[in-house]
């Protein structure tokens, strides 16, 4: 087992060394120095940098508006001019778009300079409104800021001002005050450059220029939230953050986010116990500062009405509020009956993908321990084996996409479903020049910038692969053999079957000169509940059941159950049978989650005992025995682990609503009163216990992340997994053949519960539709925007109709959980007919 | 007094019909074009940089040098600046009008000399007839197999694409062309890292050369560098079109040898002032030229090099000629105003302090100037062109911005008294006297 100080070591490197990620494959020695004199002191720079930067990071400072550190710079605002001895004498240049030089000699402060800077601080200033007291921006704007510490003061503009009608919404949750905007095209950029939705753009010239949307084209993007934190003025804001606080009330701690499993990094800001609004926190490692709009806005659930604030339990066949002891009391009677009766084959525990890895560790203690039993599962009936997903041999890092030679995406729309990864893929292939290879059954958010795109016929995934291997797509096997390919691989299609990515991974594996893997899957913290042995064949630390290392977690457990147990479709297949008689729920809504929810509803009617920890009731909990209040985002400390790995902190800064607990204490209060104790303290002691008994784990405490590992410790630290899986290549069922073939895939707002409860983003799911090609819904009769009935073997529904060349003929795409949809299964073969014909 | 004409002889041997090809290659049409392609890539460059043929495009840069600069990277192109928009120029108009074949001659040419095959003339978009008249020229060339697939005869490729702009004088500046060109806002680029040279457009190598600087090269090759630089000055070789406007009794475009002086030009070339009037200031160079006044500049050449000693430049070849009546403090405001009105917006001293600078002027000429207004105007030019210098020293992209400052150096070197008397007046005293008289 490897010494505590060899991991601080090896963890301050986490890109390079920690699971030898591409960042060493590529070999890169560190970048060449050149030597420039900075106001008359000589530095060493790395060859290449901007002035800006490689000022910045000697200590001296530069003002910047327009400029961002992951944009191209357009040396628009001019605020960064400095003087550059050349040739002929001294020449004022913007720092941010030269490059340093050998011998370059810089002054950022002399009279010419100070002449320059100021003068663009008093143009700024010159039509600038002076609302600060009333801007959302005051107290953290770069503007006000530069303005006391490098403005005139006094301004000499005595003309009227520049006027524009006052904010205009330019999305559903951004507004736009353009008096305000200092036409940096630091907006512009983004949404160029980053998201690629180049839907804000500047119109007009001159003293006039403003910053606008296209007419008839609102600003919907999925990332539009950045706008609003990279503007260095008010000019965008918030529509939900609006007037509601001032930065020096607030409070902050960062976190992570945890809607994918991406785990961009944010700050969490309150004022008064609320939590007002997140901040992208740059992060080299996982979101470069960025946050999709469901990671920023997607937080209101927490302070919902609907909120659970007390313990149910069922009597008189209503749910009725009691107190923990009296809830949890007659929990743990009824385990004490079944177990004495029928012993652990006959509980299933279902969840624990959304909490924290403590809590998917008590979860799993308190189910080896306390129910006897390896029936539990924190996927949900949708995701790859869970050996493929915790312990993949060459898992890749998030950064190994910057510097690869090809990335192979065969899995969801990134964009729909992991859109901080989606981000910087993007800006890998636009930007970083990477080939990009998109696989999917439809048009995805990647396209325009894929060098090349493969589409099939939902199901068709497997034969498609058994295309490649056999040498009938030549550019593409070319593509893979390159030295070094991330293949991102998950589940395109519910048609697809998990298998699919699994056979994508072993043969990728074998083509190219150095593969990594980065799988995917659903619910933000899978990988942690995985790495805490949430799944039938799993124990924490990745040991697998029958392996050596499980003899630390027998010291400490006592001897685990050693039969591998059911997964989440058995379990509810085994509720519905009978097998199962006792059902805990720790976050999950099966009737709502599983691909084919006809299982879900079978096992819910039928279960004779249900317990659930939510935050929410919902289609699931609503018929269970005792249902109890959890935490939430932010109402509670823990580490996470994302899908390269990387185990982060998360932090506490908002109160639990009422007397909700976090999972790990119920679980542990539980286990008391059903005589078997598990021991949890509290969150940092079980993180402890974890780093002692989980052996990928060694060596990970909260002060190690706290003090050393800022960015994340990337397990398994080199040597300690204790399981490798090697990808196999496994074989699809025949694909289904008929005239039209059903592709049911994620949407980033959907009616999930969270956004369910949020009112700023619930508006935006798309609702029931349905997208056929235009040819198909010539066939059907079907007109866009007029109802289809769509018709599987396993559920039907009314959709509206979208006519849509993105999906090819013979396919009809129906976006999964929507407001108003109604479930499809995962049947390919689908009918379609209008309504009222 | 006669001069030798170079880009005019055909025009003013030929008025009715310089513009068909019958008439251009009956004078010797499209001679140099297939003897450039016996030419290497080298000789070419060579020849034009020893004939000394300087940019007419307002820059001044010597031509042959600049093709020597164009980056190996393959394919490059070639883009033929005629957007023309500088305030009192009008000489491209009528090269493109009355002579478009010369013009054509000198792309190939060019083309042949940068290993370009694909040229595009960016033609001012207020310019209908010119523009009408290229694309004609172009069509018959394409017809007569001198464009297109294996010019005349011979292996090289070359396509030429005519295009319009819309209405934007930042575009006559290289970069905003090219961003023009490509369907992009009309904005200058960074330099660097976008010199055209080497990342141009669509980010190849561009040579961009204005209309009047090509359709020298065909008498160039000709007559041979020596005979070229004969004529004019031997520094600033060749001829040169003037567009003189303003209080002058004949306006219009003359091709001059550099190296006249300014009263010859104004007084026995153009006919000097109407009604005897004394001249007040000259604008020696485009709108975006300092200043000259008669006390001082009036004997000085019209080099390149005296002009630039005096503090300006020959710029585009625009003269302006303002008479005793013309109030000097309106005539500022005129221009700054045309260049505020112009801006792209890209950066902060330019779209801000040009507006603020036309806005401050306006307030002196209409009668609500303060006494700190000249000195303030001052400042604010001095933030956009620090020091007040010439050449400037530029806060901007590009030299818009300090553009806008010129006549204001005026101002305060020749015209402060006028200045003041607006302001003590309140209001313009030449249109006080006019209103009296
Ligand atoms: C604001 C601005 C406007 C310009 N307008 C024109 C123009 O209308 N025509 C032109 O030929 N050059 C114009 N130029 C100069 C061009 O940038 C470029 O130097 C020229 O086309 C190069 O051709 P030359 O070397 O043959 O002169 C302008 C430059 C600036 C900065
Ligand atoms: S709105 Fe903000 S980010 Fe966009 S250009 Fe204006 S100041 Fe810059
Ligand atoms: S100086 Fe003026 S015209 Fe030139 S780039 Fe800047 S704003 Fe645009
Ligand atoms: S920060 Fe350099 S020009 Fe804006």
């Amino acid at each position: 087992m490897p010494g505590p100080c060899q991991i601080a070591v090896s963890c301050r490197h986490v890109a390079c060394t920690a699971s030898g990620g591409l960042g060493v494959a590529m070999g890169e020695a560190g970048p060449e120095h050149v030597t420039i004199t900075i106001d008359g002191v000589s530095h060493e720079v790395p060859a290449g940098a901007l002035v800006i930067k490689a000022a910045q990071d000697r200590g001296t400072y530069i003002p910047r508006f327009c400029w961002h550190e992951r944009m191209n710079p357009v040396g628009m605002c001019r605020m960064c001019l400095v003087e550059v001895q050349g040739p002929r004498g001294p020449m004022l240049v913007t720092a941010c778009t030269n490059n340093v030089a050998d011998g370059m000699v810089v002054d950022t402060r002399g009279p010419t300079v100070k002449k320059a800077q100021e003068a663009v601080l008093e143009f700024l200033l010159a039509n600038h409104p002076l609302d600060c007291p009333v801007c959302d921006k005051g107290g953290e704007c770069p503007l006000q800021d530069q303005a006391f510490s490098h403005g005139p003061g006094e301004s000499r503009f005595v003309e009227i001002k520049r006027n524009f009608a006052k904010p205009i919404p330019i999305s559903d949750l951004v507004l736009l005050d353009r008096e305000r905007c200092i036409l940096c095209a630091r907006c512009t950029r983004f949404s160029d450059e980053i998201s690629g939705d180049p839907l804000i753009e500047f119109k007009s010239r001159a003293n006039v220029t403003e910053v606008n949307t296209f007419p008839d084209l609102p600003f919907s993007s999925y990332f539009s939230g950045n706008t609003i934190q990279i503007c260095p003025v008010g000019a965008l804001t918030s529509a939900q953050y609006r007037f509601r606080a001032r930065p020096w009330d607030l409070q902050m701690v960062e976190s992570s986010g945890m809607h994918d499993t991406a785990h961009p990094r944010l700050s969490v800001q309150v004022s008064q116990n609320e939590v007002l609004r997140l901040v992208g926190v740059d992060n080299d490692a996982t979101n470069h500062g960025w946050l999709s709009d469901k990671d920023r806005f997607g937080f209101q659930y927490l302070t919902s009405e609907e909120r659970l604030t007390m313990p149910l339990v069922r009597q008189d066949g209503q749910l009725v509020e009691t107190t923990w002891a009296e809830a949890l009391d007659r929990v743990a009677e009824r385990i004490g009956l079944i177990r004495d009766e029928d012993g652990g084959e006959v509980f299933a525990v279902i969840g624990g993908g959304h909490g924290t890895n403590e809590d998917a560790y008590a979860i799993s203690k308190f189910a080896r321990v306390v129910l006897e039993t390896n029936n539990v599962d924190a996927r949900l009936d949708d995701a790859l084996s869970s050996h493929f997903l915790a312990a993949t041999a060459d898992r890749g890092l998030i950064a190994d996409i910057d510097g690869a030679d090809t990335i192979l995406l065969w899995g969801p729309d990134l964009k729909e479903e992991h859109p901080t990864l989606y981000l910087r893929v993007r800006r890998a292939a636009q930007e970083l020049g990477v080939r990009l290879v998109v696989i999917h059954p439809r048009a995805t958010g990647l396209d325009d910038r894929a060098s090349m795109k493969l589409t099939y016929r939902p199901g068709g995934g497997f034969a498609l692969l058994d295309e490649v291997a056999d040498g009938k797509h030549p550019e593409l096997r070319q593509a893979l053999s390159a030295d070094r390919v991330v293949a991102i691989v998950g589940q395109a299609s519910f048609a697809d079957g998990p298998q699919l990515a699994e056979s994508v991974a072993a043969y990728v594996r074998n083509k190219a000169g150095s593969a990594r893997i980065l799988p995917l899957a659903r619910r933000g913290n899978i990988f942690g509940a995985l790495d805490m042995g949430l799944a039938p064949d799993l124990l924490p630390g990745r040991v697998a059941p029958d392996h050596a290392g499980r003899a630390a977690l027998a010291e400490s457990w006592g001897e685990p159950p050693a039969a591998r147990g059911k997964d989440t479709r058995a379990m509810l297949e085994g509720i519905d049978s009978g097998e199962i008689r006792f059902l805990l729920l720790v976050g999950a809504d099966p009737v709502r989650d599983v691909p084919d929810p006809r299982r879900a509803l079978l096992a819910m009617d039928s279960a004779e005992y249900v317990v659930s920890i939510d935050l929410f009731l919902n289609d699931s909990n609503r018929e269970a025995d005792v249902v109890l209040p959890a935490a939430g985002f932010a109402e509670k400390d823990g580490t996470v682990t994302n899908l390269e790995g990387r185990v982060q902190k998360v932090n506490v800064i908002a109160p639990i609503p009422g007397q909700g607990r976090p999972d790990w204490a119920i679980l542990d209060d539980l286990a008391e009163r059903a005589g078997r104790p598990i021991g949890l303290a509290n969150a940092e002691s079980i993180a402890k216990e974890i780093s002692e008994v989980a052996p990928a784990y060694t060596g990970i405490t909260w002060d190690h992340l706290e003090w050393e590992a800022r960015d994340g410790a990337v397990v398994p630290l080199s040597g300690s997994q204790p399981l490798s899986h090697i990808p196999v290549a496994l074989k699809g069922d025949n694909a289904p053949t008929a005239p039209l073939l059903l592709h049911v895939g994620r949407t980033l707002y959907d009616d999930g519960v969270m956004l369910r409860h949020s009112p700023s983003l619930r508006p935006l799911a798309r609702g029931a539709v349905v997208h056929l090609n235009p040819e198909d819904a010539k066939k059907a009769g079907a007109q866009d925007g007029h109802p289809v009935r769509v018709v599987t073997s396993h559920g039907e529904g009314e959709f509206s109709a979208i006519l849509d060349e993105g999906t090819p003929e013979g396919v009809v795409y129906v976006p999964f959980n929507q407001p108003g949809g109604a479930p499809l299964g995962t049947d390919a073969v689908v009918r379609v007919t209008a309504v009222g014909r | 007094m006669t001069y030798p004409l170079v880009v005019t002889r055909r025009m003013t041997d030929h008025p009715a019909d310089s513009h068909t090809l019958e008439r251009y290659e009956a004078t010797s049409g499209y001679e140099q074009a297939r003897r450039a392609l016996t030419m290497t890539r080298d000789e070419l460059v060579e020849e034009i940089k020893t004939s000394g043929l300087l940019g007419r495009g307002g820059a001044a840069f010597s031509a042959g040098l600049k093709w020597s600069f164009l980056a190996p990277a393959r394919p490059s192109y070639l883009v033929i600046n005629g957007d023309e928009s500088e305030p009192g120029t009008f000489k491209d108009r009528q090269l493109l009008e009355r002579d478009p074949h010369q013009m054509l001659e000198g792309v190939i040419i060019t083309a042949i000399a940068n290993e370009v095959h694909h040229a595009f003339i960016y033609i001012r978009g207020e310019y209908p007839k010119p523009a009408r008249r290229v694309q004609t020229a172009v069509d018959e060339a394409y017809a007569r197999g001198y464009l297109g697939k294996g010019i005349f005869g011979s292996d090289y490729d070359l396509e030429v694409t005519v295009h319009l702009g819309a209405g934007a004088y930042i575009c006559g500046e290289e970069t905003a062309l090219i961003n023009s060109l490509e369907g992009l806002r009309g904005e200058p680029r960074l330099k660097p890292p976008y010199f055209p040279a080497a990342k141009g457009l669509y980010m190849q190598p561009t040579i961009v050369n204005n209309v009047e600087t090509v359709s020298n090269l065909p008498h160039i090759l000709a007559m041979g560098s020596e005979e070229f630089i004969e004529i004019g000055h031997p520094l600033d070789t060749g001829t040169f079109m003037i567009s003189i406007s303003g209080h002058v009794n004949k306006p219009g475009n003359y091709e001059l040898p550099h190296g006249l002086t300014w009263r010859h030009l104004i007084y026995d070339i153009a006919g000097g002032v109407p009604g005897g009037r004394e001249i007040k200031a000259i604008v020696p160079g485009g709108a975006s030229a300092p200043w000259f006044i008669p006390e001082i500049h009036l004997e000085d050449q019209i080099t390149k090099d005296v002009c630039a000693e005096a503090g300006s430049m020959l710029g585009s070849g625009a003269v302006i000629v303002m008479d005793e009546t013309t109030c000097m403090v309106r005539a500022a405001e005129r221009i700054v105003r045309f260049f505020a009105h112009e801006s792209c917006g890209q950066c902060t001293p330019c779209r801000e302090g040009t507006t603020w600078m036309e806005m401050i002027l306006r307030r002196i000429e209409e009668g609500q100037g303060r006494a700190v207004d000249l000195d303030l105007l001052l400042d604010v030019s001095d933030g956009i062109s620090v020091g007040l210098a010439w050449p400037p020293k530029m806060t901007t992209i590009c030299p818009l911005g300090p553009s806008a400052v010129s006549p204001v150096l005026a101002l305060r070197d020749y015209f402060r008294d006028e200045v003041d008397e607006h302001v003590k007046m309140a209001g313009c005293p030449l249109k006080k006297v006019e209103a009296h008289a």
